[in-house]
């Protein structure tokens, strides 16, 4: 069966200074979703999460551009259509989290109408049913007493409480896949617990797959089905949850593991030498070899391929690669 | 510890540093550059650079009186049209005005008085103005409830009623003019700055200053004022504009730089109605001047703001 | 405790709010109410708790920022608010701070050496070349290169700003550094390097902190005490591990369950919270966690539980563990 999203090959640019300057900010990312599976996008600030997230729903800022590479949502190619067919597609079948819940919501209008919008353009419902609607939904994120909050304005919730309307919004259209850019950012931790938990309640009920990114690897831990670690533009590593905090294969996610303090253990952290990449200014070879404590000469002049050892994921880095060569 | 290389090495920076200054220089704006330089210059220049005086007529030729006044003497022959109008003269290129003066001298001569008017009227205002809204900004308390209690009534003051009012009282006069300026556009600023400083004040590195126990003083001067320059750089070139055509009106009206001493606002307004009367020449070039004036000060400013701000000037 | 380096009882801080400037304000936000804590000298005391808790109100407490509505702030045996003007210089010479956003602490104007020099030269009379050397100094000791001095803030990254905040906190003859969030504004990849360096420079300064953050994870591994706060009062205070190994108080049990996972597997006791935290200008009478506590009882809700000792260096305000 095909998957629900397959994102093959996409390379995303930003183009400024009069063409003189290219982010390559995304840059070769292929990864699928399955239905109903929580797909994890970990990297550092800046990596091109968020431009990934954009190109899938089209709406890159205008200096950004989709180069090359293919978007297939349920076998047809995103990359191919209009900004009209966008619109159709986005909320029905695509929906969006970010990561700010007071810039998400227009404070001009109620929680009602905001919640409504999307069922009201893509499930075309109207009246009661619709009303029904809403209240289902604000129920469904736990908003006490929905019928009364409905007509409160954004400024009148807590953040935590914003964040979930934020969630019911996006379920409003009844789509297949959410894509949640770094939620819950902004959240206390307990608050974000609650939000975690009821997205993972919200897609048991209704089988939504979910994009989930985060530079957070304990959201990843608990949220996740499979994970994709990107790196300057390109996942450099793909694995279910349990293979990438348990055989972690590229150098850059074992010192991103040893860098997070863990609660009530205190052995010394592993700090990553060096800064994150400028994306327009790429080093050659593989673009982490100047920060890579385990780099070699081949790293520092050849990129390394993408290479799958036994079917699990994926991963760029020259010593499985030459690991698996050594074993034949 | 490792330590970790920032930039480069001491000659990467020195290089790096000659090569800002070069670009700097390729950006900066050239054009109102050159205009305020000739401006200036004109203006230091005008008793060298002036064909004719600033006060006397033209003496005429004979035949100029005898086409105007048939009689080949007269002591001068008024709205002589530039040189290239027919029954223009060479001898006085954009013509003479009503009283038959040389508009070239007294455009130069003009330049003086209007540039010192102006630039040292959104001066002194801009000074004042700064501090007060600093003070305002940053002491808070009965400071900022007395000083925007009078910025306020200051700004609903019609400024030209309020420069006319104050000039009944000190009478005409160059020095005067300026003094009016700054006591009538110094709220301006002080709005804008203490608005500034309200934000500045909330920002983390004032705060980290007063914890370490540094003077308000130290800290207006070092971290308060550079930080609010940007606007005040902004606001004055936006002001020099505003400047001139007030110390115009003024001198309109009678209670400004006293003629017969030419400035540009002064030669307009003196001329008001030539326009209608097709003497476009006594309107036009003291316009241009003026325009020309406002413009360059406001693109210089929009330079200087960005090579003020060292995250701006570096891209 | 006299060998404590800071001494802190019975803190309070109110804010009034709601009124205008004439007015009479309608309410007060108790954002500091009650709490006491010591750190001994070379010592982290932890301070975690959610937004809006109190924990940078207490931080600019303790760094002479704000005054206090009551209680006492003691500092080398000495009550701050006693000191002599030349005393509080001293004070502030010797209590720096480094703040959460690595972006706003450093003033964009001003050149990275004469941030670093400022504190040197508010209180101590050096030439400018003797400056110049601790300067230096101050650099090497964080870790960046000494021509560092002659750039500006924005051409550092969050990180090395962060380095650079850190030098200027260490520039006086600093004994505590208060570090407000010092590692939320950073990158994951950055985050350990601060937190490694921090723990250096005590070792080889022996300078005092007060660690504040909301993840637990970070203030356990730095402090060897942690304090837990919510809504303006101190609910457990105890040795980092020990208070991970057990943490007593529902709040700091919560705080535990939210803390994420470190790996797909751990399985954690689920104490989920229902509820928002309560606001400030409104606590609930007695244990004020009690609307959101799973173990409340009818004594919650009446009477206040006090900081109690629970066990020997363990202290908690909960009914749970107050005998009777
Ligand atoms: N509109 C834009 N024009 C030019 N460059 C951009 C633009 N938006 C983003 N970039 C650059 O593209 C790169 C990737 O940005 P992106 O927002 O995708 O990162 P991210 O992984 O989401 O980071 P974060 O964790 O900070 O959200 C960055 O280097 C950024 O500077
Ligand atoms: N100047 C002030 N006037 C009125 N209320 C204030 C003031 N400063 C803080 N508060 C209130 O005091 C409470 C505690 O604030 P504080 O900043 O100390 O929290 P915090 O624990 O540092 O939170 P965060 O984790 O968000 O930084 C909050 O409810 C806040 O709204
Ligand atoms: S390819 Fe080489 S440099 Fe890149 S991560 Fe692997 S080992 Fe390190
Ligand atoms: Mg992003
Ligand atoms: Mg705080």
């Amino acid at each position: 069966m095909a998957p629900l999203l397959r994102v093959s090959d996409l390379r995303a640019h930003y183009v400024g200074f009069g063409g003189t300057r290219v982010v390559k900010a995304v840059d070769g990312v292929s990864f699928s979703v399955e239905a109903g599976e929580t797909f994890g996008l970990v990297g550092e600030s800046g990596c091109g999460k968020t431009t990934t997230c954009h190109a899938i729903v089209r709406l890159l800022s205008p200096s950004g551009r989709i180069v090359s590479g293919r978007i297939e949502l349920e076998g047809e190619d995103l990359v191919k259509k209009s900004q009209a067919e966008m619109r159709r597609i986005r909320g029905r079948r695509i929906a969006t989290i970010l990561q700010d819940p007071m810039a998400s919501l227009d404070p001009l209008f109620s929680i009602y109408d905001q919640v409504a919008e999307p069922a009201y353009y893509h499930r075309s419902l109207r009246g009661r049913s619709l009303r029904q609607r809403v209240m289902e939904l604000l129920a469904a994120v736990r908003i006490p007493s929905p019928e009364r909050r409905m007509k409160d304005f954004p400024h009148q919730l807590s953040g935590g409480m914003r964040q979930r309307i934020v969630g019911a919004i996006a379920q409003a259209g009844g789509p297949r896949l959410i894509i949640a850019d770094e939620p819950t950012t902004n959240l206390d931790v307990t608050i974000q617990l609650q939000y975690l938990n009821l997205l993972k309640d919200l897609q048991r009920a209704t089988g939504v797959a979910l994009i989930f990114v985060t530079h957070n690897l304990g959201i990843v831990a608990k949220m996740c089905d499979r994970v994709g670690v990107m790196y300057a533009g390109k996942i450099v590593e793909m694995q279910s949850v349990r293979g990438l905090f348990y055989r972690a294969r590229h150098p850059y996610t074992k010192a991103l593991l040893d860098s997070i303090p863990k609660l009530g253990v205190r052995q010394p952290l592993y700090g990553i030498p060096g800064q994150p990449p400028d994306l327009s200014a790429l080093p050659a070879g593989c673009a982490f070899h100047p920060r890579c404590q385990r780099a070699t000469d081949r790293c520092r002049v050849e990129e390394p391929r993408q290479h799958s050892p036994n079917g699990d994921g994926h991963v760029r880095c020259w010593l499985p690669i030459e690991e698996a060569a050594a074993r034949g | 510890m490792a330590t970790i290389p920032i930039g480069a090495d001491r000659t990467i920076a020195t290089r790096r540093a000659a090569r800002r200054g070069l670009r700097a220089l390729r950006q900066a704006p050239l054009i109102p550059l050159a205009i305020l330089a000739v401006l200036v210059s004109v203006a230091i220049l005008a008793p060298v650079l002036a064909p004719h005086g600033r006060l006397d007529p033209v003496k005429p030729t004979q035949e100029q009186c005898l086409a105007k006044y048939g009689t080949p003497d007269c002591p001068y022959v008024d709205n002589v049209p530039p040189f290239w109008s027919r029954g223009g003269r060479l001898e006085t290129p954009l013509g003479t005005d009503f009283l038959g003066r040389d508009v070239l001298s007294r455009l130069m001569y003009g330049a003086r008085i209007s540039l010192i008017v102006a630039l040292t009227g959104a001066l002194f205002a801009g000074a004042i103005g700064t501090v007060l809204g600093v003070l305002a900004g940053y002491m808070g308390r009965w400071w900022d409830e007395i000083i925007m209690r009078i910025t306020d009534a200051w700004l609903t003051l019609p400024s030209l009623v309020f420069a006319i009012l104050l000039s009944s009282v000190r009478g005409p006069g160059l020095w005067n003019v300026v003094l009016i300026l700054a006591l009538v556009f110094w709220s301006r600023y002080s709005r804008a700055v203490r608005g500034e400083v309200l934000s500045i004040r909330e920002r983390d590195f004032v705060k980290l200053a007063e914890i370490s126990g540094i003077g308000k003083l130290t800290i207006i001067w070092r971290h308060l004022i550079p930080n609010v320059m940007n606007t005040v750089v902004v606001l004055f070139s936006l002001q020099v504009g505003v400047a001139v055509i007030i110390e115009a009106s003024l001198s309109f009206l009678g209670v400004g730089v006293p003629p017969p001493e030419p400035s540009w606002g002064l030669m307009m307004a003196q001329e008001r109605e030539s326009l209608m009367e097709g003497r476009w020449w006594l309107e036009i070039f003291p316009g241009t001047c003026v325009t020309l004036l406002v413009l360059s000060a406001n693109m210089l400013g929009d330079w200087l703001r960005v090579r003020l701000d060292p995250q701006l000037r570096n891209r | 405790m006299d060998s404590s380096l800071l001494a802190v009882r019975d803190l309070r801080k109110h804010f009034p709010v709601g009124g205008s400037l004439f007015g009479k304000a309608r309410g007060v936000v108790k954002a500091v109410d009650g709490v006491s804590f010591t750190i001994g000298s070379g010592e982290t005391l932890g301070l975690v708790g959610e937004s809006g808790c109190g924990k940078t109100t207490t931080s600019k407490l303790v760094l002479a920022a704000e005054e206090p509505t009551a209680g006492t702030i003691e500092f080398e045996g000495r009550n701050i608010a006693d000191l002599s003007r030349a005393d509080l210089q001293d004070y502030r010479a010797k209590v720096q701070v480094v703040f959460q956003d690595p972006y706003s602490s450093l003033s964009p104007r001003m050149r990275v050496g004469d941030i670093i020099a400022e504190p040197i030269k508010a209180h101590e009379a050096l030439s400018a070349a003797e400056v110049r050397g601790r300067v230096t100094e101050l650099l090497e000791l964080v870790g960046l290169r000494p021509d560092a001095a002659r750039l500006f803030p924005h051409e550092f990254s969050g990180g090395q700003r962060q380095r650079l905040a850190i030098a200027r906190a260490l520039s006086t003859r600093t004994r505590l550094v208060v570090l407000d969030e010092p590692v939320s504004a950073l990158d994951v990849s950055i985050r350990a390097h601060i937190i490694t360096l921090l723990e250096e420079l005590q070792q080889r300064l022996g300078v005092s902190y007060l660690f504040i953050a909301h993840d637990l994870a970070a203030v356990a591994h730095v402090s060897q005490r942690t304090a837990v706060m919510y809504l303006g009062k101190l609910v457990e205070v105890g040795d980092s591990l020990e208070l991970c190994a057990g943490p007593l108080h529902p709040y700091t049990k919560a705080l535990f369950a939210a803390s994420l996972p470190s790996h797909p597997d751990e399985s954690r006791e689920e104490i989920v919270l229902s509820g928002e935290v309560p606001s400030a200008l409104s606590p609930p009478r007695g244990c004020s966690f009690h609307p959101r506590c799973p173990f409340a009882m009818p004594r919650c809700s009446e009477q206040e539980p006090r900081l109690l000792e629970a066990s020997p260096g363990r202290r908690v305000a909960c009914h749970l563990y107050s005998a009777s």
